[in-house]
């Protein structure tokens, strides 16, 4: 998986500036709450829902291995060819061997995710097929040569005005203008009418996989998903794993959970299921079938402490109500997967070498773990992966040393309260005819962009032992 | 966890209470410390401060450094289990010893942590449901105008939303001026805030936008960490707000000056 995390700080400051975004992140930060609020409050049983999904979740991550095979059975009864890939090379190689199996030029894409983790369009563009994305944010994004930078709403970066923008690029518009934005809507549709049509192979994700019938369950709000699956003759199916649940039932209550949280509706437009290649008397449908399946780690987050990740739905919910993704967006945590979801998930699938300031783009403040659908506790995870970022000493070394003198100092409290008073009162003496300092030396993180508040002459314990004297000399 | 203990039987008279200062009420706002004391015994409680306390890990403990904090999370388990009652004036404080101990030790220690968790509470909510402070019924509606911040610990690890507004309210006539986008964090994020400056300064200029657009002149809240972090943040952007602790203005302390300001 491609990531570019290193530079998280920098990409940050970049997207801070751009105001124009910054503005449309701060609406989605204000709106998408409201909205999934709304949805929630008006459905009465939507803890409930959510205790029973995770329950479903837990058990099938437990038994995943029998639930895996029970779906590969059941998959290939129904006339599917199912196979397993450990990693995004052999994910993709398998995905580009069944294209060239059916001499295929052109590939329909649904929105997946999966297939964005292992990098598959620029694979297999490599090998000289045209892929085309589908969904409407996915194509904006892929004909901006860009990547996602929300999971549910790929191109949430862009404007109306910059989608026009690429649209007058990009496509042969003769003097059509395309001033309201549904007409960017037509436009986009009537480019894709012809790609389905055209396309040899259809590749789509999977929201759950289900185990007693062997069908995949996907969800959308286009129904481009259905068209890439039905259109086209070879359907490839690509998901994770994890994504396999016992029993159609657990698949539709998942489907409610996820709607809500990810956009505030009580179901998407289509939630489709696919169970394999036309059958005779059919009048339409692919002829062969396929279910990819990637690992990509998934096996090894399974047995690790971070298994609880595995539970994510994908809805997003994370995202939209963590004020640090709304602060600076997706791209610049440089992941695929952005916000307290990725900030977890990136380090993981990848190296915590490479991402470790993920995980520190987290104020603790809980909100994320609030909404999750999946009820992960996020901020746990993340904390615990600053825990390893500190045993593998990624981390800035004053930091770490600095934290490890306050906590060694705060366990002798004779000494810290003598050292603290002498700080105290030389930082009062300095700063107590302002009330403040603009810079301090050993505080520069905090100084860069705030004050830092003088603090009263003494410390509480000075002074509370000096009372304690009075009051017994008295 | 903390709800558990709203419905408790009338307390019984005089609680015994050990107040935890905090590490940031102790170096930085003494005044804070002082007014909880006198909150609690208007309260009706005898308070002591237990001497040997120092901070309760949460640099450490959020920074990762679990190492670190257990023998310090040890400390002030040792320190305040023999109490009655232990009253900490900061939401993420109480959360810390609440929610954080019990998941941070084992074994023993763990049962200890959760001993302590079970009477351990912030200062609003203690002085509210459990002391059940006496509402001052003559309390003239004051001519303050406070708006208040919610600290996410607090909102999200203890419950705490209603009752620092109604003590604001009945002890002192205050009716709080409320906060768009009370339930989003300030950017303090306690090392967060100095790990990543520039978006910490991002999320508490939205706060910040959001205190100003109330159009109070006094902000308060609950934690001192967010009220340093949004004092500092408005002073270095010319912004005109007093920020209070919530302790100081319940016992009516106004001479001490606001947070940053000097005299
Ligand atoms: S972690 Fe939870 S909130 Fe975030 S995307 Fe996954 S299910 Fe949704």
């Amino acid at each position: 998986m491609e990531q570019h995390s290193d530079t998280f700080l920098a990409n940050a400051s970049k997207a801070l500036k751009n105001s124009g975004q910054a503005e449309r992140r701060d609406k989605i930060g204000l709106l998408a709450p409201q909205i999934r609020a709304a949805a929630i409050h008006s459905f009465d049983g939507f803890d409930e829902l959510r205790q029973h999904v995770k329950e479903v979740r837990q058990h099938s991550l437990n038994n995943l291995d029998y639930y895996l095979s029970q779906f590969e059975k059941e998959a290939v009864q129904n006339g599917n060819q199912v196979h397993f890939a450990r990693d995004s090379e052999e994910f993709n190689s398998l995905i580009l061997d069944i294209c060239q199996q059916h001499d295929a030029r052109r590939i329909a894409k649904g929105k997946s995710m999966v297939t964005e983790e292992t990098g598959l369009n620029s694979f297999l563009q490599g090998a000289g097929l045209n892929v085309r994305e589908t969904d409407l944010g996915e194509y904006i994004v892929q004909q901006a040569g860009e990547t996602p930078s929300h999971i549910v709403r790929p191109a949430l970066h862009k404007s109306a005005n910059d989608i026009r923008e690429l649209f007058q690029q990009k496509h042969d518009l003769g003097a059509r203008k395309l001033d309201k934005t549904s007409d960017l809507v037509v436009e986009a549709r009537n480019v894709l009418r012809k790609d389905f049509l055209q396309a040899e192979v259809g590749v789509i994700g999977a929201n759950a996989l289900i185990a007693e019938n062997g069908y995949s369950m996907l969800v959308t709000n286009e129904g481009n998903g259905d068209l890439c699956a039905n259109l086209p003759k070879v359907l490839i199916v690509c998901t994770t794993i994890d994504r396999v649940l016992p029993r159609a039932e657990d698949a539709s209550a998942m489907s409610r959970l996820l709607a809500r949280s990810a956009t505030g509706q009580p179901q998407s437009c289509y939630t489709s299921f696919y169970s394999g290649p036309r059958r005779e008397g059919d009048i339409d449908g692919p002829l062969e079938t396929h279910f990819v399946l990637l690992d990509n780690e998934r096996s090894n987050i399974l047995s690790s402490d971070y298994r609880e990740i595995l539970e994510c739905i994908r809805c997003a919910a994370c995202l939209d109500h963590c004020p640090i993704y709304t602060s600076v967006g997706g791209h610049a945590y440089g992941s695929i997967y952005p916000g307290p979801i990725g900030s977890v998930l990136t380090p993981l699938l990848t190296s915590l070498e490479q991402s470790h300031l993920l995980p520190n783009a987290c104020t603790s403040c809980g909100r994320c773990a609030e909404v999750c659908p999946a009820d992960i506790p996020l901020p746990d995870l993340l904390r615990d992966l600053r825990h390893e970022e500190g045993i593998k000493k990624l981390s800035p070394q004053r930091w770490r040393y600095g934290l490890k003198l306050h906590a060694w100092l705060a366990r002798h409290p004779p000494l810290y309260q003598t050292l603290t008073a002498i700080g105290i009162r030389i930082l009062h003496r300095l700063g107590r005819k302002r009330g403040r300092f603009s810079r301090l030396p050993f505080a520069d993180g905090w100084t860069s962009q705030r004050d830092f508040p003088a603090p009263q002459e003494n410390t509480f314990m000075q002074l509370y032992k000096a009372k304690m004297k009075q009051n017994n000399e008295r | 966890m903390n709800e558990q203990h709203q419905d408790q039987a009338p307390p019984p008279q005089r609680m015994r209470v050990s107040l935890f200062v905090t590490c940031l009420a102790d170096l930085f706002r003494p005044s804070v410390a002082f007014a909880s004391i006198k909150l609690l015994e208007q309260a009706g409680c005898e308070v002591t401060v237990p001497l040997q306390q120092t901070c309760c890990g949460q640099p450490a403990y959020n920074s990762g450094d679990y190492e670190s904090t257990v023998p310090l999370a040890q400390q002030v388990i040792a320190l305040l289990e023999t109490a009655d009652y232990v009253v900490v004036p900061s939401g993420s404080c109480a959360g810390m010893i609440c929610h954080h101990y019990p998941k941070l030790l084992q074994g023993e220690w763990r049962d200890r942590a959760l001993k302590l968790a079970a009477k351990t509470f912030e200062l609003t909510i203690f002085l509210k449901d459990i002391a059940r402070i006496k509402p001052q019924f003559d309390a003239p509606p004051s001519t303050l105008s406070v708006t208040y911040h919610d600290n996410c610990a607090a909102l999200r690890e203890l419950n705490i939303k209603e009752q620092p507004r109604q003590l604001l309210q009945q002890l002192c006539g205050i009716k709080v001026n409320e906060l768009q986008q009370s339930e989003v964090c300030c950017g303090f994020g306690g090392t967060f805030c100095a790990k990543m400056p520039e978006i910490s300064g991002k999320m508490t200029d939205d706060k910040l936008n959001h205190v100003i657009a109330t159009g109070a002149k006094i902000l308060t809240g609950g934690d001192l960490g967010c009220l340093l972090n949004i004092a500092g943040r408005a002073q270095r952007q010319g912004k005109e707000i007093e920020v209070r602790h919530v302790a100081e203005l319940l016992c009516g302390d106004m001479d001490t000056s606001p947070i940053g300001e000097g005299r």
